[in-house]
């Protein structure tokens, strides 16, 4: 009695360990774990990353299988170019992802053409090349983690990451 | 690696005279689809010094889990044997082991040495013939090496019978996987084909991905994101040192595999949107383009004799496998069924490709023959992939995931006629298994 009541309690505690986990990364992308929000500054100042990351959106989602940006995407990435033109300081990575439904190499490739194809977008509006780099992880950085097309969604995206630049 | 004393026992056991044999030799012919394992019998082997009996159980025990694993041999519990044996040359009492319908018996014996070594012998008999079957073997090496000499002895029967070659006494290297699906931990691991001695090989703190083991078996290229991006690295299993191969400054590069000789490694550089194979010559450092369409090209594989190799490549619009030489030139597709198909590797034999096949939302590991044709799918799951191939080229293992947000992935085996399949006993998560050749 007692100790299916423990049980009870310990899967219950693990459930509501994975709905927080579920955004741990937040609006900050993996690169931005134990920040709070406060750090990145206030989303309503523009000169601010918590602008980029939340106002703008850090992040563009991709059709299955495909690299192809959408017309949100391409509106998110213009005001992304818009900020990194106004904001020197910073230098942006571009991190490409795959949903859970494909094998290993091949959504490697697949997330490092959503990434290509984001800074090309972001590249042709007048940043610099040289302040737009690229990565890829393919499947192994899902965000959502459940295996619907909800959490799926979520997981194809090309996430663009600021850094402080190196004297641009 | 341990070295290992083989020979042929001088004394074979004083036979019974041939009866006439009731049946053609003792053989299972796996080509032809086995339906009945064969039955067998291994009385615990003897010691033959003191102290020697748990471990001589325990070697028996392994010898036994071995040839069950196969799916073709099924072990007779010994509550039923009618006879024992007590004595490594005693006159095996054939009557008492067909009247419990035992076609293969094997019996062995163990010994210590006062210096760590311990000697292992064993015999195979065909028992309705009341022959035995090949010549007693003995091993010799360390005692802390003793499941190595256990899968030896397998080896031995499993081939004696099958006529297959051997494939008990090879490693595995594989990724150790824990924590939740969003917060991975990923470790490169080698253990036994059978999931035992496991050794980890990297730390956690960089993700690792799709380890490949070398000819040799004491190296491994895997891709780890240690540095950032991914990079091909190769480590050494005997010390664990490992380096960062020198691709090109800041290349972005996965997918490695050696060639049979060893001599040059082939992977896949993206980094701009377009995924090539290259291939790498360890001896010179250079590195040559071998693919330069707008395509996901990754996932290449030598034919055994290093002079072709097979890939994937989305290049008609979605993956599927290609043919070409070695050098390069103009690719053959070989994959025209429904779905598509991903990570081929060729069969240590030469005679086929194994692959992952995605269709109608279901995952497949398969095998073709290398022109494409007589293609057959040998498992479904939500996500099964990345097939390696055991020494002899009869059984595959693969990662098989599960869905959902408690999902994780686990090493499966499967005979390459579909039957068997089995989850490898790991005490965690695990994916991305590549095969090491038969040891040394």
């Amino acid at each position: 009695m007692t100790l299916t009541g423990k049980i009870l309690l310990v899967a219950l505690t693990l459930g509501l360990g994975a709905c927080t986990n579920a955004d741990r990364f937040g609006p900050g992308g993996p690169g931005a774990t134990d920040a709070s929000m406060g750090a990145f500054g206030d989303p309503t100042d523009p000169t601010s990353q918590a602008f980029f990351m939340e106002t703008i959106g850090d992040r563009i989602l991709f059709e299955v299988d495909t690299s192809t940006l959408t017309p949100q995407a391409e509106a998110t990435l213009a005001e992304q170019a818009q900020w990194l033109m106004a904001n020197p300081a910073f230098n942006a990575v571009v991190e490409g992802h795959a949903d859970e439904r494909g094998t290993r190499e091949y959504n490697l490739g697949l997330s490092d053409r959503r990434a290509a194809a984001a800074r090309t977008f972001i590249v042709a509006q007048g940043v610099a090349p040289n302040r737009v780099s690229t990565v890829f992880f393919g499947k192994e950085r899902p965000i959502e983690i459940c295996s619907t097309e909800a959490c799926y969604s979520q997981n194809r995206r090309a996430v663009t990451v600021l850094r402080a630049g190196s004297g641009v | 690696m341990k070295r290992f004393l083989l020979c042929v026992l001088a004394l074979l056991a004083p036979l019974a005279t041939p009866a006439m044999a009731q049946n053609g030799p003792l053989r299972i012919e796996i080509t032809e689809g086995v339906i009945e394992p064969l039955p067998y019998a291994i009385p615990n082997f003897i010691a033959e010094t003191p102290g020697a009996e748990d471990l001589a159980t325990q070697i028996s025990r392994v010898v036994a889990a071995d040839l069950s694993g196969t799916g073709l041999f099924r072990e007779i519990s010994p509550s039923a044997f009618i006879s024992n044996v007590t004595d490594f040359d005693t006159v095996v009492q054939f009557p008492d082991w067909k009247a419990i319908n035992a076609q293969a018996l094997i019996t062995g014996a163990v010994s210590r040495s006062g210096d760590g070594r311990i000697s292992v012998k064993f015999r195979l008999f065909d028992v309705f013939s009341e022959r035995a079957l090949g010549e007693g073997l003995q091993f010799e090496g360390t005692e802390t090496s003793w499941r190595r000499m256990a899968h030896k002895v397998a080896d031995q029967v499993y081939s004696r019978i099958t006529g297959e070659g051997p494939y008990f006494d090879s490693r595995v290297v594989f990724v150790s996987e824990t924590g939740p699906k969003n917060d991975r931990q990923k470790r490169l691991a080698i253990m036994d084909y059978d999931g035992a001695n496991i050794q980890f090989l990297t730390d956690s703190s960089a993700l690792v991905l799709a380890p490949r083991v070398s000819p040799t078996g004491d190296r491994v290229l895997y891709t780890s994101f240690e540095t950032g991006v991914p990079q091909v690295f190769e480590l050494s299993v005997n010390d664990v040192s490992r380096r960062a191969l020198n691709l090109g400054q800041g290349a972005q590069t996965f997918s490695p595999r050696y060639s049979p000789d060893g001599r040059s490694i082939l992977y896949s550089r993206a980094g701009g949107g377009n995924t090539d194979i290259y291939r790498y010559d360890t001896g010179t450092g250079n590195s040559t383009r071998l693919t330069s369409s707008p395509a996901v090209d990754t996932s290449p594989s030598f034919s055994p004799d290093g002079s072709r190799m097979v890939f994937e490549s989305d290049r008609s619009g979605t993956q599927q496998l290609y043919v070409m030489s070695a050098g390069g030139g103009e690719p053959r597709r070989i994959s025209f069924g429904p779905g598509r198909y991903g990570t081929p590797v060729w069969s240590p034999r030469g005679d086929l490709i194994a692959f992952t096949k995605q269709n109608e939302g279901r995952f497949h590991i398969g095998v073709m023959r290398v022109d494409g044709s007589e293609e057959r799918l040998l498992t479904a799951s939500f996500l099964d992939e990345g097939p390696t191939w055991a020494p002899n080229g009869r059984v595959l293992m693969f990662t098989r995931e599960t869905s959902g947000a408690q999902g994780a992935p686990a090493i499966f085996s499967v005979d390459i006629s579909g039957r068997n399949l089995r989850k490898l006993p790991l005490a965690n998560a695990a994916s991305d298994p590549s095969w090491s050749p038969l040891l040394p």
